[in-house]
């Protein structure tokens, strides 16, 4: 009797819970992640504006990637249909630009920032980790380093464009004036959509987001390069290594891999930066500035149904290339971080059961 | 920091004079680092006590340092002057709203989720794990066209459920919290509850819970600063705040965009106030919990 019971004990299965804690998780996350997220890629084979519920194919993606030459000749034919055709491709062209200049744009703030942030971030990490430099406070500048990264953005974003507004009064223009770069009705023309300005609006928000995220970086660093073995850094400094060879040779190879999760978690941020480039607006009809005008931005200015017509077909098609880009630095990272040991058992597991299956077999599918 | 010190702690005779200058310089360069990173915000509070005809006839930078006294004078206007777009105290209502309910359900059913990932043995478990470290990557902008369609669809534009709803399936959140039950939670609790006729939920609730706290902590931290910060879920949601004429939904950072937009004809001194007022109170909390904070940043606790 005592045996059946202990053995119903251990049948008990609570595999059933198990199914109910993660299910909530699941149902939430299909209904406003994954859905949404197929349903972007079926706008992206759909056709924009009024024709938006046929299908179009690669259309949009063509649209997008490829530039489509017209005459500039023939938007002034006196044949209407010359004529029709040349606006066509003129208005698919345009599509093309705008959507090369956001992705060209991305890439450049997405440098500008980051270049910056790592060197400062990752010489900071290691003076900070550094025993033999003993640098007072390191626990009050951590805590100074990492506030910007916790302010709202978009408040950030009202706050630098006051500061470096094209008036009499703005900080940008006091300070410019006092050090003798502008002259009197000179303005630093930072926050102005003018074609001719390229630079001073992107190293506005490359600096701002320096300014952001440097703390953050900073911070896993440190956490990185404490994780690595002390005694490797007593040994090189008996050895009378200097701290540039203990830097070359024993910090940057083994942070290696937190360093390359660092670059491609900031890559992906970078390809998500909005509020920044959003916010710097000209005027109250929402104009951008195209110069900082990132791919994020643009899907938003598509799929907004503030715009005049919303056109999901190039909003989906721009979010399934970023969609791809952001899979593939994704897929660096889970290789890296894979445990490499486990892995291996993992394998090695499988290919067991295998075999026992197909001994299996040999004996009629009876377990000896 | 602490195995580091016990390493090198007495290890004074390394101590020699050109370190200490290096790390005498590298303390002033931390110092420069330090002011830049407080002055913009310095400047805002500082220009958040002046009125608007005091920051329009500023002309040197001297004058850009030293507070005057019309703070009370632009929160009073703050307070009194609204209109239909624009009010500082619906934006803090609104955006609390969603961040308190929205930090709960993220951290809740997190801690259920992993825990139901790490307890039980089931057929889909390491499927069920694999999905959750695979989609962790996926960026909001790429499936918002979709989600903003979907929502314009089922009508649930201009509502605050799909900024609340979604927030129970945050991937990192659980991954963080499954690493977390993985170095501190011991299998042989739950057995014994069980023997002792504890039913699941009861475990989970009663014994799991309490000892999450330390995760929880953490992550509801970053969860309700990400909420409060967010501006592009409710800024694409909402495409009709004020729901033709009778309520304002909008939150805190799209309110700073409203002034943003009509900062032509606005005062100055308004606006500095609004922005000071809103990033002040994340201020105090990061102050106080900036221990945690910076521990949790450490362990990869947050998406970049």
């Amino acid at each position: 009797m005592a045996s059946a019971a202990q053995s119903r004990i251990k049948s008990i299965s609570y595999a059933k819970y198990g199914y109910i804690f993660i299910l909530p998780f699941f149902i939430v996350y299909c209904f406003f992640q994954l859905w949404p997220l197929i349903y972007t890629f079926i706008l992206a084979f759909k056709g924009n504006q009024s024709g938006g519920d046929s299908w179009v194919g690669f259309q949009n993606f063509s649209d997008l990637l490829f530039s489509h030459p017209y005459n500039k000749s023939d938007l002034l034919s006196s044949n209407p249909e010359t004529k029709a055709h040349a606006r066509e491709l003129m208005s698919i062209d345009v599509q093309h630009q705008d959507f090369v200049r956001c992705l060209k744009n991305t890439i450049v703030l997405w440098f500008g920032n980051f270049i910056p942030q790592i060197a400062l971030s990752l010489s900071l990490a290691v003076w900070f980790t550094d025993a033999k430099l003993k640098i007072p406070a390191t626990g009050f500048f951590k805590v100074i380093m990492y506030m910007p990264n916790i302010i709202t953005a978009a408040s950030i974003a009202v706050l630098f464009l006051q500061l470096c507004a094209d008036t009499n009064y703005s900080a940008a223009t006091l300070i410019g004036r006092s050090m003798g770069i502008l002259k009197d009705g000179e303005f630093f023309n930072m926050t102005k959509n003018i074609p001719d300005v390229v630079w001073p609006p992107r190293i506005i928000v490359m600096f701002i987001q320096t300014w952001m995220w440097f703390g953050n970086t900073m911070i896993m660093l440190m956490s990185g390069i404490m994780g690595i073995n002390p005694s490797l850094f007593e040994a090189a400094s008996i050895d009378g290594a200097s701290s540039g060879q203990t830097f070359v040779k024993i910090t940057v190879p083994l942070l290696s891999p937190i360093l390359v999760y660092t670059v491609i978690t900031s890559m992906i941020g970078g390809l998500q930066m909005f509020d920044m480039p959003y916010l710097f607006t000209t005027s109250k009809e929402g104009q951008r500035i195209d110069n900082i005008e990132t791919i994020a931005v643009y899907i938003y200015d598509k799929f907004h149904s503030g715009a005049i017509e919303p056109s999901y077909g190039y909003s989906g098609a721009a979010s399934v290339v970023l969609f791809i880009i952001t899979a593939v630095l994704g897929a660096i990272i889970f290789r890296l971080n894979r445990d490499e040991e486990e892995h291996r058992k993992k394998l090695q597991r499988k290919a067991l059961i295998k075999q026992q299956k197909s001994k299996n077999k040999e004996f009629g599918g009876l377990s000896i | 920091m602490s195995k580091m010190k016990a390493t090198y702690g007495d290890a004074q005779d390394n101590y020699t004079r050109s370190l200490k200058i290096k790390s005498g310089i590298l303390f002033v360069w931390c110092i420069i680092l330090t002011i830049v990173c407080l002055l913009p915000i310095y400047v805002l509070i500082i220009n958040a006590t002046r009125s608007h005809n005091e920051i329009i006839s500023m002309t040197g930078v001297g004058t850009l340092f030293a507070p005057s006294s019309h703070l009370s004078e632009n929160i009073k206007n703050l307070s009194t002057k609204t209109s239909e777009d624009f009010s500082m105290m619906i934006g803090y209502k609104n955006s609390l709203t969603i961040t308190v309910c929205s930090t709960f359900l993220t951290v809740f059913f997190s801690a259920m989720t992993a825990y139901g990932i790490r307890v039980y043995d089931f057929k889909l478990k390491d499927a069920a794990y694999t999905a959750i470290l695979l989609v962790m990557m996926v960026p909001v902008q790429v499936t918002s066209a979709g989600f903003v369609k979907f929502m314009i669809n089922l009508h649930l534009t201009n509502s605050f459920i799909p900024l609340i709803l979604p927030a129970v399936a945050a991937p990192s959140v659980v991954y963080f919290m499954v690493s977390y039950l993985k170095s501190s939670f011991s299998q042989s609790i739950v057995e014994a509850a069980r023997i002792d006729g504890c039913s699941e939920f009861r475990i989970f609730l009663q014994i799991a819970i309490p000892m999450m706290k330390p995760a929880i902590a953490v992550q509801a931290i970053f969860a309700f600063i990400a909420s409060w910060n967010n501006f592009y879920t409710p800024n694409m949601i909402l495409i009709d705040p004020n729901k033709g004429g009778t309520t304002n939904l909008r939150t805190l950072p799209m309110m700073l965009g409203i002034l943003q937009a009509s900062q032509k004809t606005a005062d100055y001194g308004m606006i500095y106030t609004c922005i000071a007022l809103g990033i002040i109170p994340i201020i105090i909390v990061y102050i106080l919990l900036s221990k945690f904070i910076i521990a949790g940043v450490a362990l990869g606790g947050v998406k970049e």
